[in-house]
Parts: C-alpha cells; structure tokens; sequence
C-alpha cells in the first residue's frame, strides 16, 4: 500500500505554497512514496520513554548584553526586495476586492 | 618558480611572509588557473578577481599578518558574503548581493585571506552530487564525467583541480566530507557551534554547521582555527575556546599513535561499501596500526536509523526555514501582474524558484510536521537522534575515535542517481550519525579504488575536535597525498 497518496501530496504542496504542475506531482507522489517508507522505519525503535533530542548543545535561553548596537541600514536590507516603495516592502494584494 | 597553484596553504603563507612571494602573485595565479580550467570543471558560480586582488594588495602593504595571511581561499555560495552575489545555487535567489558578510567570512577577511569567489553546490545543500545544483554541475577533476560529491561539490572540486588553496563547505549530512572523500581532497565538519552559523543560509538548523576543506590535514587545521570560535550573534554557538586543532594537526603528521583507539562500528560492516573502497579503508587500518594504534570493535545499535531519522528531521527543518522564501523580501517574485494575491504569487514564485529536491524535501517536511503524523514522524526521529547520540557517548568510553569510509561508493557517473532520489540518500550512510550527534569529523584521502579517490573517516567526541586531526594527519603521513590526473 502507498505510504502517500497523490491526492495528499498536492495538500501539502497548497500547505507549503508550491504551484507545482500536474507532471510534477506524479513525479514527487511516486518518489515521496519510496523515500517515505524508507525513513518510517525510525518508527521500529522503541522509544516510548526516551527525551526527544532537538539539537546537540546544551544551551537554554542564551541572551546577550542589552547594549544598543546598529542594525541593517533601511536602504540595506530593502537593496534585495523585488518591489520596495517609500521605504518598504512591496506585496500584492493580500484582501480580495470584495473586502 | 614552482608552480604556486600547486604548494599548501602553510608554504604559501610562509613564502607570503618572508616576501618570497607577494599576495598578489599568489591570486593572480589562482585567478588564473580558474580562468584556464573552470569551463570544463565549473567549480565556481561567481568568481571576484577584483576583490581578491585588492584584499591581497593589503596583505602585500602589511596591513595584515597572521598564520593564513595572502592565502586565498573559494567561499561555498550558501554563504553570504557582502557585496558578492550569494545563489545557494538557487533560482530562487539568482542576483541576489547580500548587504551582510556571514562571521567566518569576517574572519577570512579579517585574516587578510582574499576571497577567489563563490563555489557550486546542490541547490540549498540538498544533495550529494551538486546534480542538484540550478545552475548546472561541477565536474570532477579526477574524471569530468562523474560527480565531485555535494553538496559541497564545487569547493572540492576547486581544490582537487588546483584553483584553490583552502575552500569554505558546510556539513549539514556530509556535504563537506563527502565531495572531500570522491575528490582525494580533506574536509572537516567541526563540532556543531564550533563554528557560527550567522550567516550561513539555513536549510536545517540544528545540523548545519560551516567547516574547512583543502588539500593537507595541516591547511585544513590552520582553516579551521581561523573560522572557529564562539560567536555571540549564533544562539547555539559554544562560549567555549577551540581546541588546539593546527597542534594536533603536527603532533599526528609525526606518525606516532601509541595508545589511541580507533573503534570500528559493528553496524557499519557490509553496508553496501563497493569492495574497492572497504579494500583502501582496510589497508590505511593497518597502516594507523602499524603508528601504534589500536582497533576495537564496537557497537552502535542505532546507527542503522540514522538515514531514516535524518530523512525526517532534516526536511522537516527545511520545510520550516525555506518558508522565508515568499518573493518578498529577496530575490525572485514571479506572476506578479497586478491581478493575482499574493498567495498566489508565493506560490508560483516559490514553484518557478525551487529545484526539485527542494520541493520534495519541504513536501516530505511538511508531511512529517503535521498534525497527525508528527508524533510518528518528526518526534519519533528526535527520540532516535537521542539513542544515536548515547551510542556515540558510550563508544566513546570504550574508545579515542570512531572510523570508518567516508561514503560507501566512490564519484559516480552523472545521471546514475538521480532519478532515484533514495540512492543519491545512500551516499550519506556514513557521514549522517556524526551530525545528529553533534561531533566532529573528518574525511581524509586514503587511497584510490579503480583510479578514483577513497575518503577515510574519523569522528572524535564533542568538542574533541583536536583528536580527529591527530589521527587524520597519521594517516597521511602513512599513506601520503592523492594527485588528479592532468586537466
């Protein structure tokens, strides 16, 4: 049996913000299929009472000095954007027209 | 004069400061080397002949000394680098010039080390053969027709054909050791937050971590000291000083290893290894134990999960961090025409934007973090990293290091794994354990298999680092450095 169907991959990709094509998720269903059923073998360990690891240096809550330091120029971090106006980033409509 | 493409990284920057030399002849014949042989290896995406030259016309005046001063050095382009376009080998962010430098560019800079420019890669890291690369692939200089190992393909395969001295990778699975081991090159992961990620574009945050890569254990060493160190503008780098990594480096090229346990993994035995490559891993075994090493055997019952825990946690990290790319902020927007949201737009900007393995990666994230499947996926994976990491802690009581080959299969022909995406997963078997522990680790050449380079691999304890250069530079002290054939 399929570990993912074609129908749950196009979800994801609508969750994840991918337009991808109809060739593409034939393609990505049949591949994410085999490349799922191999990594769900991490749920043969038995692991019931283990602590889960999130990354490898045990630090907590690491601060720094509250001094005031420059940050990124207004001109320096807009110098990428593919639209600026007046000092900022520029979007599309997030509203429909109707509200 | 020697050719100066040819010598280390320690005689440049000696020739360098006694002015036998000056910086500037020292670029200039990277330059053009690069310029000579880069159409057929493309190894770099952006190369700055300006910049470099002027950063070693510093070095020249004396503005700036120190152990890598003039030596110049190919910048992996997951790195931003100030005023130098900056890709991750990604549409996504093709023309993109960041305003910042990352901290270990600053540190190169600041070492009076001239930037030869950016290297390829597969897209965002994502791969093992830089196949996966937007902009085409690097070609191995050991045979143009096979793959020079990724993600870091590109800063190997600049070292392997000459064009650089030293090289910047960044191991999030083994992209920096693996292209080491199929391009006869060295390459270190250091311990994770060893070295600042600030700057680095994320693909899995907890795994990431920017490391050295040349041609000789010992420049490898000097590269790692002058990138390392505690950096408090990356939350998980270690206020802790680097050990002494360039005198472990010498301590080992004198080819005494009395006392030091190297622990082979029970579990790593007939792994899918092509026989040419466990024959070379064999061979440099009994070579360490003939410096007066000792070989244990040992067992590490998880490591056989690592693929697959690494295949969840590392997605599910990326699905989260590539987020950032909405045709907002940088780079790419695309089918924005006035009539369309900007839902609408991301989409479409992040599905012209994105290669392949990108998407499946954020796909497959996206599924392991979802409501439903997470505890099976993504948290069951996280309870894995920690069994693995107790394997790691408890081999290491038994032992000084932990060895084994690099990657199971040497450079492979183009196209042999791609359409297939979890055969190319494969080339990771060995080089994963290591970066869900945290540890560092180290690729040396160790022989050839049919004419193609073999890496050798120590992993050493967290923050051990000095202990892998130690027995890395035994090793080629035992079994000496690997040429490429002429280009």
């Amino acid at each position: 049996m399929a570990a993912i169907s074609r129908e749950e991959v196009a979800h994801l990709a609508r969750l994840s913000r991918l337009a991808v094509t109809e060739e593409e998720l034939d393609r990505f269903a049949g591949q994410l299929d085999v490349i799922l059923q191999s990594v769900a073998r991490v749920g043969e360990v038995a692991a019931e009472d283990i602590p889960p690891t999130s990354h490898s240096v045990p630090l907590t809550n690491v601060y720094r000095e509250d001094v005031p330091a420059p940050s990124l120029a207004q001109d320096a971090a807009l110098s990428g954007a593919p639209d600026a106006y007046e000092g900022r980033f520029r979007v599309p409509r997030i509203l429909d027209e109707e509200d | 004069m020697s050719d100066l493409t040819r010598l280390s990284a320690a005689d440049l920057a000696s020739r360098i400061a006694s002015r036998e030399v000056s910086a500037v002849e020292v670029a200039t014949a990277h330059l053009d080397r690069i310029d000579a042989v880069d159409e057929r290896v493309h190894a770099f995406l952006h190369v700055d002949r300006e910049g470099a030259l002027a950063a070693a016309a510093a070095v020249d005046r004396g503005e700036i000394t120190g152990p890598l001063a003039g030596v110049p050095i190919a910048v992996k382009d997951v790195v931003t680098t100030k005023g130098l376009p900056t890709t991750a080998a990604s549409k996504i962010l093709e023309g993109w010039t960041p305003p910042y430098d990352a901290t270990i560019v600053e540190r190169l800079k600041a070492a009076g080390m001239p930037i030869l420019g950016k290297t390829n890669m597969d897209e965002f890291a994502m791969g093992s053969s830089t196949e996966y690369s937007a902009y085409g692939p690097t070609n191995n200089p050991w045979d143009l027709g096979r793959i020079p190992g990724g993600s870091g393909g590109g800063s190997a395969a600049a070292l392997a054909a000459y064009e650089a001295p030293l090289a910047i990778g960044t191991d999030t699975g083994g992209s920096i050791r693996q292209p080491g081991a199929v391009t006869g090159t060295v390459g270190a992961k250091p311990t994770y937050g060893g070295t600042s990620r600030y700057g680095l574009i994320a693909f899995s945050s907890s795994l990431d971590t920017p490391g050295p890569c040349g041609r000789t254990v010992e420049d490898t060493a000097l590269l790692h000291a002058v990138i390392a160190g505690h950096d408090p503008r990356d939350s998980t780098s270690i206020p802790q000083p680097v050990p002494d990594v360039v005198a472990a480096a010498r301590r080992g090229a004198t080819g005494d290893l009395t006392g030091v346990k190297l622990g082979l993994v029970k579990e790593f035995a007939g792994d899918g290894s092509e026989p040419g490559v466990l024959a070379a891993f064999r061979e440099s075994l009994e070579a360490l134990v003939k410096l007066g090493a000792e070989v244990v055997e040992v067992s590490c019952p998880h490591f056989q999960y690592a693929l697959p825990a690494y295949y969840l946690i590392a997605p599910s990290e990326c699905s989260s961090n590539l987020a950032r790319f909405d045709g907002v902020r940088y780079g790419l927007r695309s089918g924005d025409d006035g009539s369309r949201s900007l839902e609408e737009v991301m989409s479409l900007t992040r599905d012209e934007g994105f290669g392949p393995e990108v998407k499946r990666r954020i796909i497959l994230g996206t599924y392991a973090l979802s409501s439903g499947y997470y505890d099976a996926y993504y948290g069951q994976a996280q309870k894995v990293r920690t069994l693995i990491t107790r394997d790691f802690q408890a081999a290491f009581e038994q032992v000084d290091v932990l060895v084994s080959p690099t990657t199971p299969f040497v450079a492979f022909p183009f196209g042999s794994r791609t359409s297939d995406p979890y055969q190319m997963y494969l080339a990771d078997l060995f080089t994963i354990p290591t970066n869900l522990y945290g540890g560092p680790a180290i690729s040396v050449p160790c022989g050839l298999s049919e004419g193609l380079p073999v890496g050798f691999q120590i992993m050493a304890p967290t923050l051990a680092d000095d202990r892998m250069y130690r027995v890395a530079a035994a090793l080629e002290s035992a079994v000496g450095t690997f040429t490429p054939p002429a280009l």
